[in-house]
């Protein structure tokens, strides 16, 4: 006799599977264009992750950044790979910068500064595990000027089409 | 959807982030990319360091490795691979080694050149 497994979910775990499964979407996509030097990526993923902070909570925009690291990787093959422990280490060092960020006055500081900080750290932490892992190799300073300008550019765009996407009223 | 033709305006503090942001990049790129002058040549044959010679010299050497001879040359504060017994030439193709830290490896034949900056020679010369 076969019995079935029933798992409880809450409107909170469907929410974040909606929005975890628009955040894979979106990282799926962006895996697919080609960059001229690896690593240089808009993250467009991260749009969904900011925008999840703002309209929900830190605790919500964690769990779809993770599960959006997590389910990419699966989907994309490279689950355990180093590939997929740099994505991990950049969305945890994002996290942990919006999650100081988020408690800058929002009088002044919109989400394009909470962007602009989550890109930069990123990087960073990408950049921190090439170097002690993959690459120990100072050589691989050279490369940080170029990921800093992209995290700044890409940085300020994200930031730019969070704030439009908040300020449509609609849930 | 409210439309795409109005763009959200920064806020004071995100001007501030965002020049700040430009200041690091800029700083990055003077400090990263200013390109420091190699001084010295260090030559890596097999497990050994065959030689660590000034760039400041015109030389032409000759590298005995399992292939056969290898030929290096330095020349106006640069070095590279001028001809090499080793099939892809990869180590060739590298060309003109002028910054501190730059490298060429030839792996076939077991010969790399580093390029050392004034800094790190000081470290590693001996009396």
């Amino acid at each position: 006799m076969q019995k079935n497994i029933i798992i409880n979910t809450t409107a909170d775990d469907h929410r974040i599977a909606r929005l975890a499964a628009l955040a894979i979407g979106l990282h799926i996509a962006e895996a697919i264009i080609p960059s001229p030097l690896p690593g240089v990526k808009p993250g467009i993923a991260n749009i969904v992750t900011l925008y999840v902070l703002y309209r929900f909570d830190f605790a919500t925009a964690a769990w779809v950044s993770l599960l959006r690291v997590f389910a990419s990787s699966l989907l994309l093959g490279n689950f355990l790979s180093p590939t997929f422990v740099l994505s991990l280490a950049g969305a945890l060092s994002s996290l942990f910068t919006l999650a100081l960020g988020v408690k800058l006055p929002r009088r002044w500081f919109s989400p394009i500064s909470l962007s602009i900080l989550a890109a930069f750290a990123h990087i960073a932490g990408q950049l921190l595990v090439v170097r002690l892992w993959l690459i120990p190799h100072t050589g691989v300073a050279y490369l940080l000027p170029i990921f800093a300008t992209a995290a700044l550019l890409f940085g300020v765009i994200n930031g730019l089409i969070t704030t439009k996407l908040l300020a449509d009223k609609r849930p | 959807m409210s439309g795409w033709k109005t763009c959200p305006k920064p806020l004071p503090g995100d001007w501030i982030v965002i020049s700040a942001g430009l200041l690091l990049v800029v700083m990055l790129f003077l400090t990263l990319w200013h390109g420091e002058h190699a001084a010295k040549l260090r030559i890596r044959q097999g497990d050994t360091i065959y030689a660590t010679l000034s760039l400041d010299q015109e030389r032409t050497l000759d590298i005995h490795g399992p292939l056969g001879n290898t030929r290096i040359v330095i020349h106006q504060g640069r070095a590279r691979f001028v001809s090499s017994p080793c099939r892809n030439q990869y180590c060739v193709h590298q060309g003109w080694l002028s910054r501190a830290s730059q490298v060429a490896i030839c792996l076939p034949n077991q010969i790399s050149l580093e390029l050392l900056g004034a800094k790190k020679s000081y470290d590693s010369l001996n009396y």
